[in-house]
């Protein structure tokens, strides 16, 4: 029951993802949102379940696919299928979508489910592909040369970050002949095909993660996305690259995970952090602003798994609570980002400009949307009373325990860089305005969806108990 | 016997009307104000239901458990029930002000929705629990306190509020690091008279570090020497949000603040005997001197008055650095003295503005005789503030005198004396011109508020009743339910005497 279950998780997006490229264009939306609605609902259910491993079609690990559901894998499906539920309700509302969006949409997030569940490096590789294909589709939706050359420059980008991991498989594959996780973990030796392997697998994921300096394709490809596409990208489809940088280095090349290594990771995540944070800082166009934003948010991320993997080296530390803070995090980010871009599309939609020059008097009239971006940048920047306040804590907590003052400093300036920066947007909407101005109309049940995703992020941190204490 | 309930009663009921309010259409006057007013009596009645509870011995406690080891955690004990009647009160006559005020300006409903957000955030602040809990108000109450800042819109209010936020989100950022900090050092337990930290065995350096890091913290919205200089600009704001700042919330915050570190985490004896008492002692001198002397040259009323507020707060900070009872007593009693007094001259400073148009100290010159209420006001205020007796700012004073005869402080005796001296001089000869100076041909901008009244009838009893508080907390102050006698009290149990 419950393997059927789970398949279904997989099999279900897929199939009517392809489904939808047959079903006459005035269905499409229908049939699509549904099948989402639905492919929500299994991940919620998912989430439920107790921790397994299956092994499908009855073959046993070094031959067979395992699948494992454990509470990271739980967790971020969980995260997917609610982010993915509203953002598939949006999109439901927004009638200038193409009828191709939805096939991709549940492409991608039948490849996601199949990537959280994977335990084998080889499947991961394949379903991590898979999703590229369908995201680097989703950007090529906008018309325009502008999007066809970001979604080129993704797609470029995206392909070798693939390569790269492939090579890693086979070099693994080749020095210890199994590709499960768990085998693979067991093994492990500091050798030089494993390092290799390594470094390459890494390296492969920064780029698809858009880790600095491996970040400049996101700006153009989540900016020039359409809405729905932006929020999915940026909320989701970088978390499933990251959610391998996690299992690669927390668990398949555990013993190489060293702290010098983390000190790498610590680097490039410091950069990316007021990198993003200052080009940010310097935008003129909204997209970009809150896709910049992204990147620095990226960095918060890969300087936590950073800090997690020095408190994995140095065994001395507690290890009480160590990915449920990653996972946490990139809750966060996921309803934050989303509801952010979420809210920007539709004051964007709403002036018919993407200027911050032009915008105020439409977010004037969106109050709504100003208080989904309000909250989301107030979760993002780890002030309270959000999730990303409990979030920060253990952040800076972590630090602090592993004395990695530089890491706390560069947390908490990155936090003032993201008010900073989502400050520019929100004293927009408090300027006095002069003259109306005409703004097109669209309906403010979009409004509402970014701000249920943020109001998500800000009472999520209520039920943060059964989080800590439950997984 | 242990309630749980009120405390989350008292936050929700200026949170719910607060979040409600953000919907009713701008055209609703009636309807807002009925909701505003509803809440703001029915805070008051619950927060005085809690202290007669408190005082026949009740505890009041609601926990709310987050992550391992993190409470949000509510208490309501007699210094939480300091700030609490002070605010509920203050709130009452603030809202009824700024109705009068806001009468016909945009933006009403954005307005009132964060002034009630920005309350439950001050209630909470005062029924924090636990540091961790008191991290999320404060910084609760920097996020509701900015769009009030900026209400206006216009270039000098956005700048007002870019720098205000400056201030608070850096210096929020450093409060919650070293909240981290003592979290990893000893854990986060509740506020405890006497405090938790003095048998931990935590090194000395660590007790320094941490209390630094957390006083910069507080000492930006306490407006404590280097890092005051935000509040003299966000005067810029409406008259009630000055209010809010100055009296009611804001700086009280951060001065209640202090009081919790010092007395509950630190422990005054604690906190004395390794020695971070004197620097806060000698940070508040110089403030007060400080503020004091800057008030002399400012020639905008609004802005002298800042400035007074700078030297006035830093009295709570001077009491309770003077590490005895009698220091505390007047630390104490000066949050709410400083702030009934420092209502009044606000309110009062917003009418002239108003009314007449008038901004500046030089245009005061006869106002006496076209506003003889206000001015009343006014002049019975910066009396206090001045410290004449009978009135509530001469018991502070009284008090912080005698606490640091006690500590054997002489110098911090000169402080008080110098810094009463300065607030003759701002004060004294501006009451003098204001009642005895010639009224000049023609106000800046005239207006007729109301026809019975000097000016309209909500922008004048406010301040009217406020004034009359100064009066009575100093009449009375050796009565049971005055200040004086509630934070004797107190100070009973914090000292353990």
């Amino acid at each position: 029951m419950t393997e059927w279950g789970l398949a279904l998780l997989v099999v279900w997006p897929l199939l009517w993802g392809a489904l939808t490229m047959v079903v006459p264009a005035r269905q499409v939306t229908v049939a699509g949102g549904l099948a989402a609605l639905v492919t929500a609902g299994l991940g919620v259910w998912a989430v439920t379940l107790s921790p397994q491993f299956l092994v499908l079609g009855n073959w046993s690990t070094p031959l067979g696919l395992g699948w494992r559901l454990d509470g990271m894998a739980q967790s971020l499906i969980g995260v997917t299928a609610v982010v993915g539920g509203l953002v598939s309700v949006y999109a439901w509302l927004d009638k200038g979508l193409p009828p191709t969006f939805w096939g991709l949409w549940l492409g991608a997030w039948g490849a996601m489910n199949a990537l959280f569940l994977t335990a084998d490096v080889f499947h991961f590789y394949v379903t991590l592909e898979l999703l590229s294909v369908a995201s680097v589709a989703m950007v090529a939706l906008t018309p325009g040369a502008g999007a066809t050359r970001a979604a080129f420059r993704y797609l470029l980008v995206s392909l070798t970050g693939s390569m790269l991991f492939l090579l890693g498989v086979a070099l693994l594959y080749g020095r210890y002949g199994v590709l499960d996780m768990t085998l693979l973990a067991a093994q492990m030796t500091p050798d030089w095909p494993s390092m290799l392997a390594f470094a390459l697998m890494t390296v492969g994921l920064l780029a698809k993660t858009a880790v600095f300096p491996l970040h400049g394709w996101l700006p153009q490809a989540h900016a020039k996305a359409l809405t729905a596409v932006s929020a999915i990208l940026s909320a989701l489809v970088i978390k499933a690259a990251f959610y391998g940088l996690m299992r690669l280095w927390l668990e398949v090349f555990g013993p190489l995970a060293t702290v010098s290594a983390s000190w790498v990771l610590g680097l490039l995540a410091s950069a990316a952090i007021f990198w993003g944070g200052y080009q940010a800082l310097k935008t003129a166009r909204l997209k970009r602003l809150v896709a910049w934003s992204t990147v620095a948010q990226v960095g918060m991320l890969v300087l936590a798994l950073a800090l997690v993997v020095q408190a994995k080296a140095i065994s001395s530390v507690p290890s009480v609570h160590l990915w449920q803070g990653l996972v946490w995090l990139i809750a966060v980010h996921a309803l934050a980002k989303a509801a952010w871009f979420l809210a920007a599309g539709t004051v964007q939609k709403r002036a018919d400009s993407d200027y911050l020059a032009q915008i105020g008097f439409a977010l004037h009239r969106s109050p709504i949307s100003v208080v989904a971006m309000a909250l989301a940048v107030i979760s993002l920047a780890g002030l309270p009373f959000t999730m990303g306040f409990l979030g920060k804590w253990w952040l800076l907590s972590l630090a602090w325990e592993l004395q990695a003052w530089a890491w706390l400093l560069v947390s908490l300036l990155g936090s003032l860089l993201t008010m900073a920066y989502g400050w520019r947007l929100l004293n927009l909407s408090l300027v006095n305005r002069g003259l109306p101005q005409a703004l097109k109309p669209v309906s403010v049940a979009r409004d509402w969806v970014a701000l249920c995703l943020a109001l998500l992020g800000v009472m999520g941190g209520f039920g943060g108990h059964w989080f800590w204490e439950g997984v | 016997m242990s309630s749980s309930f009120w405390p989350l009663a008292v936050l929700m009921s200026s949170a719910l009307p607060g979040l409600v309010i953000f919907f009713i259409p701008e055209t609703r006057r009636t309807l807002r104000s009925l909701l505003n007013i509803g809440a703001a009596l029915v805070k008051l009645q619950l927060v005085v239901l809690l202290l007669l509870g408190l005082y026949a011995g009740e505890t009041y406690h609601w926990q709310w458990s987050l992550m391992p080891g993190l409470t949000l955690a509510l208490k309501v004990d007699a210094l939480a029930g300091l700030f609490l009647i002070l605010s509920a009160v203050l709130w009452l006559l603030t809202t009824l002000y700024a109705i009068g005020y806001l009468e016909h300006s945009p933006h009403r409903s954005r307005f009132f929705g964060f002034f009630s957000l920005c309350v439950s955030a001050t209630a909470g602040v005062a029924m924090s629990a636990n540091l961790f809990t008191f991290v999320i108000f404060y910084e609760l109450l920097t996020l509701a306190t900015w769009p009030l800042v900026v209400h206006r819109g216009t270039p000098q209010s956005l700048a007002a509020g870019r720098v205000y936020l400056r201030y608070t989100l850096i210096s929020g950022s450093v409060l919650l690091l070293g909240a981290v900090i003592l979290h990893g050092l000893v854990g986060t337990p509740d506020f405890v008279p006497g405090g938790y930290l003095a048998d931990q065995g935590v090194a000395t350096v660590w007790l320094w570090v941490v209390f630094v890091l957390l006083l910069i913290g507080l000492g930006v919205k306490a407006a404590l020497l280097p890092l005051h200089g935000w509040l003299p600009k966000a005067m810029v704001a409406p008259a009630p949000v000055s209010a809010l700042l100055h009296a009611v919330a804001v700086v009280k915050a951060g001065a209640f603040g202090i009081v919790r570190l010092v007395f509950e985490v630190y422990g005054i004896e604690f906190a004395s005997e390794i020695g971070v008492t004197d620097l806060l002692l000698v940070l508040a001198a110089a403030t007060i001197v400080y503020g004091s002397w800057r008030a002399l040259f400012e020639t905008d009323l609004k802005r002298r008055l800042a400035f007074s507020t700078v030297s006035q707060v830093s009295y709570v900070a001077l009491g309770v650095a003077l590490a005895g009872p009698f220091g505390a007593i007047g630390g104490l009693i000066h949050i709410v003295h400083q702030g009934v007094m420092k209502i009044t001259l606000f309110l009062s400073a917003g009418n002239y503005a108003e009314t007449l148009g008038i901004h500046k100290v030089s245009e005061m010159s006869g106002v006496g005789q076209r506003m003889p209420w206000t001015t009343a006001a006014f002049t019975l205020g910066a009396l206090g503030m001045i410290g004449f007796p009978p009135l509530a700012g001469f018991v502070s004073k009284w008090y912080l005198g005698l606490g640091a005869w006690e500590a054997g402080a002489n110098w911090v005796l000169a402080v008080l004396l110098v810094s009463g001296l300065l607030n003759a001089a701002y004060f004294l000869p501006l009451l003098y011109r204001a009642w005895f100076g010639p009224p000049p041909p023609a106000w800046p901008q005239p207006k007729t508020l109301s026809r019975v009244f000097e000016t309209h009838g909500l922008l004048l009893f406010p301040p009217l009743i406020t004034a009359m508080l100064v009066v009575l907390l100093g009449l009375f102050a050796g009565l049971n339910i005055a200040t004086l006698g509630w934070v004797q009290w107190l100070i009973h149990r914090e000292f353990g005497l």
